[in-house]
């Protein structure tokens, strides 16, 4: 990259803020900088470029913590370390902070923080965490920022401070009604110190928070103008597409790229490696003037690969595997009772083996990223990414280069879904920019994406049940047949793994005897945590095999569970609210059939009853009634939107043919042969949510998505007597 | 050379005939809100209007839009039905992501014009060939039958 355009870029893009002042609030940062000038770098904003030249251009911006910055002319920015990949963190964060400052959200400049340390632990979207981990930190450093500007006032009034309070981002003087904006203030606030514990708003008196809030991302995404990832254009960059090992474990040999290099466009041709999950590989990428030279030239390419005996691996034979590991003992993941003594003496026993599908992320915008290597030791990268801090903390330890050197744009990024909890796609594009000295922009493409993983594993479940002669659940057992996430080939099989048996043993179910299981099985190609996680494969098979329980104790199936809930818990109180909102206990028409499905895990906690008619052969899906629990709500407009979306996800690996290996290769590459729900397939779902305070807040974008598969398959059973033990299935074939 | 007419602005753009139209809009015309999703026509997200029809522009040659008029999602405020859908859109909150959405409103926008007051079979049919990973469909109805009101009013 030539100093000019490295020069030009910058001036753009970064923005100088003099005057930083504030300390940290946030996980234990102490940042005592009273009165010291610094050259703030702050990422790119998400909002028109006219506006932050304008805030770029201004140098007596103040900051009074690291995540609030107020300029003179009263303009406020709020720094928000979550990105958002659609989960509605771009508006419920940085309520959080306006708040408490007493500021409406619409006047508010939003920008993305970029991995700095001092923005805290926190810069990633990831667990269903961004609000129920940072509800009262973020409230705090809003609360702390506006204690100062009313501190501010009063001093300049000489007025005692307990006469003043802050109302649309001006301090009021209650006895003489006098009132000052807060850029008035700003630098003088900026200069007292910050208070400790400042008092957090009355619920009651909220404005924005537990409100329908709009977000403030909706207009630009609306009418083309939010920027994502793949919307980036920087001066002098090159494009790449990235031909790599079709086979899982293959290794590169040679390549010949003399046709490539011909193709009008192309740039040159480089190696480029790939790590991901345990999973090392090398590609050939080509490098070009536009994206659709790089494609031509990527096709024109002629690379030898050595499989490795890798070729051999497929589905079919991988799924046989897991069902002969199932004959494992396993380590024990929970045991309470005597669960075989209890097993063995009951009268009713069941047992039953559940199956599901390898699936993948497919968020819409591909894989992608534009990464600049410059003046040897520094690093510029423009991402759709769910982790910027684990990048910065990656990269300067990969590259051993301090922070300052590297600057992380996050944008809008176009689905994320766990995909993009893993830069492998940035490193790549980082390492072609540092072997070409231009800033390069790697696309994957939709085949990329489909094969390359990684993936959501499958997990096979092997359960026992037991009932007393009065059919009361006595014993029960789920082992879990799966691989880990991490890749270890080697992963000590006497140990459980909590990611892969995710809910098994925390259900709030009082069964005295139990015993669960995990049986480790490895599977070798790249895995990775996908929305809900394990909770998506294992709440499936766990809830429908209760309701193979109830079905052999002759009960209905709401009650067979409310019996094993008698102590006071959320999952009791969701389990009334669904009872209650789906009408579970009046008849249904003829040929319908209702099913009833819960789901605790480390994200939250939420449930399902769905309603289903036989169509044909198949079913229609009728109606889902969805409660989720929250205890505190930010906005229940996002909510319902993120459980109306988990559905349609959860459907979508139920119904949806999935991913599946041959000759070591993943099948499908494609949205044609890798479907997702569309919107003549969508099922009407109603969603209600419960607050009821309490010191326990739950997430949002995942726990909608793990109950909904297991009250699907419940509710045709009781419409049609079929049960589901394998996922996927066909709607319209069931019977 | 390849002259496009987009948003009734001609350009006059050093491209391959065959490249597809979603990458001229994209990388030389600069209109980045036209999205690459699938590059077979199987998703929608790039879909624009080539002579008021809806058209996937990662499927189709630049070269066969030539002396056409290409409206994208930057287009469509100058358009009252397009207008009414991004309002609507924006009344119901639909985006999440937000990265089907330009294609969704484009599809949205075709439909209403040949059928102002669509059904929900008129929308499953019109809007089939449109994904969304993060499952906005039930309000992408809502909005579609809100931006019908707001036409009709």
């Amino acid at each position: 990259m030539s100093e000019s355009t490295t020069t030009k870029l910058h001036r753009r893009q970064f923005l100088k803020l003099s005057g930083f002042t504030g300390t940290g609030l946030m996980l234990g940062l102490s940042l005592k900088a009273n009165g010291e000038s610094v050259i703030e770098k702050i990422t790119r904003s998400y909002l028109d470029k006219e506006r932050l030249e304008t805030i770029a251009a201004n140098a007596d911006a103040y900051n009074l913590t690291p995540f609030v910055i107020i300029e003179p002319s009263g303009t406020i920015t709020i720094m928000n370390p979550r990105p958002e990949i659609g989960q509605g963190v771009f508006q419920s964060v940085p309520s959080l902070i306006a708040e408490e400052l007493e500021v409406p959200l619409d006047g508010v400049t939003i920008l993305q923080t970029g991995g700095q340390k001092k923005y805290g632990n926190g810069q990633f979207a990831g667990g269903s965490s961004s609000v129920r981990t940072s509800y009262i930190q973020m409230r705090q450093i809003g609360a702390a920022a506006k204690d100062m500007l009313i501190a501010a006032a009063a001093q300049q009034w000489g007025v005692p401070v307990a006469e003043c309070y802050a109302d649309n981002a001006k301090i009021i003087h209650k006895p003489s009604g006098k009132t000052v904006g807060y850029g008035a203030v700003a630098e003088a606030a900026s200069k007292l110190e910050v208070p400790k514990n400042p008092a957090l708003k009355d619920p009651k008196d909220f404005k924005i928070l537990g409100k329908r809030y709009p977000r403030p991302d909706v207009p630009l995404k609306s009418t083309g103008k939010a920027i994502f990832g793949i919307d980036v254009k920087v001066p002098g960059m090159v494009y790449a597409s990235i031909e790599r090992c079709p086979v899982f474990g293959g290794k590169l040999v040679k390549y010949d790229d003399t046709a490539a290099k011909k193709v009008k466009g192309v740039i040159g041709v480089e190696t480029c490696e790939r790590d991901i999950n345990g999973h090392h590989s090398v590609g050939v990428a080509v490098l070009a003037e536009n994206y659709w030279a790089a494609l031509q030239g990527r096709k024109a390419l002629k690379v030898t690969w050595d499989y490795d005996g890798h070729e051999s691996f497929n589905s079919n034979s991988f799924a046989e595997s897991l069902r002969q590991a199932a004959k494992e003992e396993g380590a024990i993941d929970h045991e309470q009772g005597n669960f075989d003594k209890a097993f063995a003496d009951a009268p009713v026993k069941l047992e039953a083996f559940y199956e599901t599908p390898v699936v993948s992320h497919s968020a819409i915008e591909p894989m992608n990223c534009i990464c600049s290597w410059y003046d040897n030791n520094k690093i510029e990268i423009w991402a759709s990414t769910q982790v910027p801090g684990r990048i910065m903390d990656q990269f300067t330890k990969k590259y051993n280069v301090p922070e300052e050197n590297i600057t992380i744009h996050v944008l809008f990024s176009g689905g994320g879904f766990g995909r993009r909890l893993y830069p492998d796609y940035v490193e790549e594009a980082l390492e072609l920019s540092k072997k070409v000295g231009k800033p390069v922009k790697s696309i994957w493409t939709r085949e990329d994406d489909t094969k390359m993983g990684p993936f959501r594993p499958m997990t096979f479940s092997a359960f026992k049940g037991a009932l007393d002669a009065n059919g009361n659940p006595v014993a029960f057992q789920h082992k879990v047949i799966a691989p880990t996430l991490d890749g270890n080939k080697n992963y000590d099989k006497t140990k459980t793994n909590k990611t892969m048996t995710e809910g098994i043993s925390e259900q709030k179910y009082e069964i005295p005897n139990m015993k669960n299981l995990f049986v480790f099985h490895y599977m070798p190609v790249p895995l990775a945590a996908w929305r809900a996680v394990t909770s998506t494969t294992l709440a499936f098979a766990h809830e429908c095999f209760l309701d193979e329980m109830a079905v052999a104790a002759k009960k209905d199936p709401m009650d067979f569970r409310m019996a094993m809930l008698t102590k006071p818990s959320d999952t009791k109180t969701l389990m009334q609210k669904l009872r209650e909102v789906s009408k579970w206990d009046t008849p249904l028409p003829k040929g319908w059939g209702r099913g009833v499905a819960q789901w605790e895990f480390f994200a939250g906690l939420a449930g399902y009853v769905i309603e289903v008619s036989k169509k044909g052969n198949g079913i229609k899906i009728e109606k889902a009634y969805a409660v989720i629990d929250l205890g505190t709500v930010v906005n229940p407009d996002t909510v319902e939107a993120q459980v109306q979306g988990a559905a349609v996800m959860a459907l979508g690996a139920a119904i949806k043919n999935g991913i599946t290996f041959n000759n070591g290769q993943t099948v499908q590459s494609n949205y044609n042969n890798n479907p997702i729900i569309r919107i003549n397939e969508m099922p009407p779902v109603e969603v209600h949510i419960i607050a009821n305070g309490g010191p326990v807040i739950k997430g949002v974008g995942e726990p909608g998505l793990p109950p909904f598969a297991p009250a699907l398959c419940n509710a045709i059973y009781a419409a049609t007597g079929k049960r589901i033990r394998k996922l996927p299935f066909d709607i319209n074939n069931i019977v | 050379m390849i002259t496009l007419n987009v948003n009734n602005k001609t350009y006059n753009l050093d491209v391959a005939p065959d490249m597809p139209l979603l990458w001229a809009i994209r990388d030389y015309v600069d209109l980045t809100g036209t999205k690459f999703g699938c590059g077979i026509a199987q998703c929608g997200a790039c879909t624009v209007h080539v002579n008021g029809s809806p058209v996937r522009s990662c499927s189709f040659p630049v070269a066969a839009a030539v002396g056409k008029n290409i409206t994208t999602i930057e287009g469509l405020a100058d358009n009252k039905i397009g207008q009414a859908v991004e309002k609507a859109w924006i009344e119901l909150q639909v985006p999440q992501c937000g990265y089907c959405q330009s294609g969704q409103i484009m599809s949205a926008t075709a439909l209403l014009k040949n059928k102002p007051k669509p059904t929900d079979a008129d929308i499953d049919a019109a809007m089939m060939g449109n994904l969304c990973r993060c499952g906005t469909y039930q309000r992408i109805r809502s909005a579609i039958h809100r931006a019908a009101e707001i036409i009709n009013a």
